[in-house]
């Protein structure tokens, strides 16, 4: 496969200053190109003040590269990555509402709870709330098997990511204060690297 | 800063620096002085009704020029920028103000031009309420700014404006857009003094050189049989246009130029091999496909430039330098990217280099020069007809200037042909729209230049429908008094349409016919001499004329109406299929 024109999905990880109005400088990148943003998270990061932005997109791999070298040229964002899915490790989380009296005259609650790992986080007389995280298949699993008992209501939460091989952000921080901080730090580091891309 | 002499509690006598009392307006306006903005182009509002208050005081530090439309004035403040290597600093109040701005920042950010934009907003507590004159001029201008940001807080004001100033500048320069609420202009707070800004831990001017890259490169170049610069407004940009022709005349290789990349090199230097892309001259546009090392200099690969991409350059290895890694590999896939500031980089490789004699290669570029003239040059500066040609135009004037105005362009082709035919002897003659190809920025942005290198000739050349898109201008000449000569290229059509309708869409001339009014009069009435040229043996003195005469001149140059610019590569065409006819 080539990697640089076919599409495949990628997680790009994105440090930077906690800012008003960064979300959208960071969105319309993405829409300036009509490219379609599949997830997208903020968060805390590891350093008390930086926020870790989580945006998973389907595209080639150098439409990835343009997009992050656009995201990172933002000046409030330190540092951008991207990486494929066997270089991350991601959860996605899923709630799913759906009437009591369904559910627990038709259904094997105990074993649906086993099966798909779920747990039920709200029990009352009229309905029911389901809570499982997993991978995108395995949160949609849990749909298909509660959707015959009335699915009421479902919502996924956008993907979080940890990065393999990642040692944090902590030591590239100081970097970033001095003025003249490491090549590495400064350098996109996927330069002269191109065919290793992307480890931190 | 007064000294004052306090009592502690302790009843023991402290000296202490007392902060001053200002107010966020006053602030504002110290940034200004202290950032060394002598000028300011602005138009008042409600909302920034607080800071014109306080100029009011600062007359005697800084000039304010009343512009006609917020357009005109952020144009005028390009066109400071551009001849003078500053800031340009831009006034204008909330809602419509700053949305007449928005044009303007687009250019500026497309062109790298540094600008400190600073707006009114409604106050605080009515954001977002639809208050009058309210916009979320914010989140328009984010795609078309480098920085954003909205102060609420006087306090705010000395930190952000000197970041704002900073980032305008540093780096690839651009604009900065600064939106500031009414209660934070008229809240008094302890002024500390300005401070400015050369550091901010997520923003990185400028990429650390590598010196495996430079090395890379040296020895592309050292082992090139044909190479070919071409350079962009980097080069202006990073003041390193000594660096430049040091690094070209070393290795004797020829130089092609973007419209923006222009007068950085004088036009008569005998590497100067002219102008690249769509109606850039024959040779380097052929000579791209041809060339094995092709080394891009502070340019960004822009389709006018490219053509169609897939069919450029693809015999050559490429090596880009660019201060934004973004874009290295953008556009045109580089063999070696050499990140890092030219005025920097540019010394390392002319370093490494050998000194070379490339004159057969340079004969090359000379044969396809000389093709050039005989098919297409000859006819636009030398016409045989009857009626004027805006080549010959640009021609006297290069007669009569000796290629030391700055010549300030619209958008179209009177663009096309003056930035072909003028001819520059210093950087930072050029002044013209190139990214975003801005009609009506010719006259604004001619004043603003002016101001920006005051002891020098400034041209405008405009077509006639540009100059009616900001013709309102002239008011801004008659009340300052701003020496601006003005050279109206009327063919009596929207002209560069108009020669794509008559090339790619049968000649059907789908409202590109445009009137114009008597602009002589029009000039007239706002106090400005001028004249109207109709005949070619007018067209010598009246040149002279404009440009002898004190003050502003407007010359409007009756030329042929149905005359193309050419040489052109079409749309969708490599650069090596470029028509001479």
């Amino acid at each position: 496969m080539d990697t640089n024109t076919e599409k495949q999905e990628y997680t790009i990880t994105v440090y930077t200053e906690n800012q008003v109005g960064l979300l959208n400088r960071i969105a319309i990148i993405f829409s300036r190109r009509k490219i379609n943003v599949e997830s997208l998270n903020t968060s805390p990061s590891e350093i008390d003040g930086i926020h870790r932005f989580t945006i998973v997109i389907h595209e080639s791999r150098s439409v990835v590269i343009k997009l992050v070298r656009q995201i990172e040229k933002q000046v409030e964002v330190l540092k951008t990555y991207f990486n494929t899915n066997d270089e991350i490790v991601w959860q996605e989380l899923a709630l799913y509402k759906v009437l009591s009296e369904e559910i627990t005259e038709r259904a094997k609650v105990e074993r649906l709870l086993r099966e798909f790992g779920a747990r039920a986080i709200a029990i009352r007389k009229d309905f029911i709330v389901f809570e499982t995280t997993g991978h995108r298949e395995e949160t949609n699993k849990l749909m298909k098997a509660l959707e015959p008992f009335g699915l009421v209501e479902f919502v996924r939460s956008a993907r979080v990511a940890i990065i393999k091989e990642s040692s944090g952000f902590h030591e590239k921080l100081k970097d970033f204060e001095n003025r003249e901080p490491s090549e590495e730090v400064i350098e996109n580091e996927y330069l002269g690297k191109r065919e290793a891309v992307f480890t931190m | 800063m007064e000294t004052i002499i306090a009592k502690t509690t302790e009843d023991k006598v402290v000296a202490k620096i007392a902060p001053t009392t200002l107010t966020g307006s006053q602030a504002v306006l110290e940034a200004c002085i202290a950032e060394g903005a002598d000028t300011i182009f602005g138009y008042p509002g409600g909302a920034i009704m607080p800071i014109y208050d306080a100029l009011y005081d600062y007359n005697d530090k800084l000039k304010h020029i009343l512009v006609r439309h917020e357009q005109g004035g952020i144009h005028a403040g390009q066109g400071y920028a551009r001849t003078s290597g500053k800031v340009g600093v831009v006034f204008a109040t909330s809602g419509p103000g700053a949305t007449n701005l928005v044009t303007g920042l687009a250019d500026a950010m497309i062109d790298s031009t540094p600008l400190v934009c600073i707006t009114g907003q409604v106050f605080a507590h009515l954001l977002g309420t639809d208050a009058f004159q309210e916009t979320d001029i914010i989140n328009i201008t984010m795609p078309v700014t480098k920085w954003n940001y909205q102060i609420t807080d006087a306090t705010e004001i000395p930190g952000i404006l000197a970041k704002a100033f900073y980032l305008a500048k540093s780096g690839r320069p651009g604009p900065v857009f600064i939106d500031i609420t009414k209660n934070a202009q008229i809240q008094s707070f302890n002024y500390e003094g300005y401070t400015p800004c050369n550091h901010i831990r997520s923003y990185r001017p400028k990429p650390v050189i590598r010196k495996n890259f430079i090395d890379e490169a040296v020895a592309l170049i050292n082992n090139a049989k044909k190479p070919l610069v071409i350079f962009g407004q980097g080069v202006i940009l990073g003041k390193a246009e000594n660096e430049f022709k040091k690094f070209i005349e070393k290795s004797g290789m020829p130089a092609a130029w973007t419209i923006l990349g222009l007068s950085a090199l004088s036009t008569d230097h005998p590497q100067n091999v002219g102008m690249l892309g769509m109606h850039g001259n024959y040779g380097p546009n052929v000579l791209t496909n041809e060339c094995d090392v092709l080394i891009a200099v502070g340019m960004r690969f822009d389709d006018r430039v490219t053509g169609r991409l897939d069919k450029y350059a693809k015999q050559a290895k490429v090596i880009h330098l660019d201060i934004d890694p973004s874009e290295i590999d953008k556009n045109v896939k580089a063999d070696v990217g050499v990140w890092g500031d030219c005025k920097e980089t540019l010394p390392l490789l002319t370093l490494g280099i050998e000194q070379k004699d490339r004159s057969e290669w340079l004969k090359v570029f000379a044969s396809y020069t000389q093709q050039e003239y005989d098919q297409c040059i000859k006819d636009e500066v030398y016409p045989a007809t009857d009626e004027m040609t805006m080549g010959e135009v640009i021609r006297l004037v290069n007669e009569t200037t000796l290629g030391n105005a700055v010549m300030v362009t619209d958008v179209g082709q009177h663009q096309m042909v003056t930035c072909r035919y003028a001819k520059f002897n210093e950087s930072r003659s050029n002044v013209t729209s190139g990214g975003l190809g801005t009609m009506g920025f010719g006259l604004p942005a001619a004043i603003g230049a002016k101001f920006g290198a005051q002891d020098r000739t400034v041209i405008a050349v405009i077509g006639d429908g540009g100059i009616q898109m900001t013709i309102q201008e002239l008011g801004t000449i008659m009340q300052t008094g701003v020496e601006v000569k003005i050279m109206i290229l009327n063919n009596q059509f929207l002209g560069m349409v108009r020669q794509w309708q008559q090339l790619f869409n049968d000649k059907r001339y789908s409202f590109v016919d445009i009137q114009s009014p008597d602009y002589v009069m029009v000039a007239k009435a706002y106090g400005i001499e001028g004249a109207k040229i109709s005949h070619r043996h007018e067209l010598e003195a009246g040149i002279k004329t404009m440009l002898a005469h004190k003050g502003s001149y407007l010359l409007e140059v009756m030329v042929g109406k149905e005359n193309n610019v050419f040489p052109m590569v079409p749309q969708g065409c490599s650069v090596s299929e470029i028509r001479l006819k």
